[in-house]
């Protein structure tokens, strides 16, 4: 006999419930595919194209302590509005996030980030330009590269000052469809 | 010098022990009370484990909780004689048998009685998992250990 996915279930609301969940996490299904989704009270703190979640959960363990745990219902919000983008049905997303434990350069980069709109492009310069780095675009892209929370901070609308892709966590082709989806292609 | 063991995520540490103490908790309650125990048991571990200074000994530790909740629930209902759960695997571990054993005791001493020769953990094991000191879990076990030997003869 195991443990009932009813009273598994009810677990992980009451821990929910009870405010001893120091990270959240679930699998979302989504048209792109599975991604992992975690968030903790503060907001949403990881969107990952590697949907194992095993691998992740060491990570968010460091971010914000051990109390990590799947929830669904940790994730709703952000489920439900990832559900409404791809649906073309949100161009904005209204989620806090949680940027713990990120030094402050890629915080106020991800902050420029989170204002490129929905459906437009920027480069890598630009975006170190806004944040009074004009030379730092390397590193820029770096940050990109390590971005804890993808599509929601819409790093797919970077590109390269020559117009070409460049590169993208989840693939080049991810990035394509993403940029397809917005109409910015 | 001894490197402390990293605590797990609480994902990883729920997933490799709840069967072993959900059929813990059928054993000691019945099927019908298994699941709150159960539940109780992990919401009692997760409140506990941000304050955990290692991971060593978490197996011990959450069968101890699962000791601690089926006798808070025993105690509620003593006097209804309900048939428990018995018998599902022959060979019962040395902790299952002590855990019957030891109900007349009170928690600590039966928590370092279970502990150190259920579990077969040092007495700094069991002052870790316990959150006292080596010289009190060693007192607490032979006080309990004294104490079954007295009910035994008597």
């Amino acid at each position: 006999m195991t443990v009932s996915s009813d009273l598994d279930r009810r677990f992980r609301e009451a821990a929910v419930a009870l405010d001893l969940v120091d990270m959240g996490f679930d699998v979302v299904d989504t048209p792109i595919g599975q991604l992992f989704v975690a968030a903790s009270t503060r907001g949403l703190a990881a969107i990952s194209f590697e949907a194992d979640p095993d691998n992740q959960l060491e990570r968010l363990a460091r971010i914000a302590g051990p109390a990590v745990l799947r929830s669904p219902k940790s994730v709703d919000a952000a489920r439900r509005e990832l559900d409404e983008y791809f649906a073309g049905r949100r161009r904005v997303f209204d989620l806090a996030l949680d940027l713990r434990a990120l030094p402050q350069f890629t915080v106020s980069v991800l902050h420029e980030l989170a204002r490129v709109p929905f459906g437009e492009t920027t480069t890598y310069g630009a975006l170190a330009a806004a944040v009074g780095r004009p030379r730092a675009a390397r590193a820029v892209g770096t940050v990109m590269n390590r971005n804890r929370i993808p599509i929601v901070l819409p790093c797919h609308r970077v590109i390269g000052s020559g117009g070409d892709l460049v590169g993208y966590a989840g693939g080049l082709d991810l990035k394509i469809t993403l940029l397809e989806l917005e109409g910015a292609r | 010098m001894m490197h402390a063991v990293t605590i797990p995520p609480f994902e990883h540490f729920y997933e490799q022990h709840r069967i072993e103490v959900h059929r813990l908790l059928r054993r000691r309650l019945g099927t019908d009370r298994a699941d709150d125990a159960f539940q109780e048991t992990f919401l009692r571990a997760l409140r506990a484990y941000r304050r955990l200074e290692h991971g060593e000994h978490l197996r011990a530790w959450v069968l101890t909780i699962a000791q601690n909740v089926a006798l808070d629930a025993l105690r509620r209902s003593r006097p209804s004689a309900e048939l428990v759960e018995t018998g599902i695997e022959d060979s019962r571990p040395a902790y299952e048998d002590l855990a019957d054993l030891t109900d007349g005791l009170p928690p600590k001493e039966r928590a370092a009685v279970v502990l150190r020769y259920g579990y077969d953990l040092s007495y700094d094991q069991i002052a870790s998992a316990l959150g006292s000191t080596p010289d009190a879990a060693r007192q607490a076990a032979s006080t309990g250990i004294r104490r079954l030997r007295r009910s035994a003869s008597s």
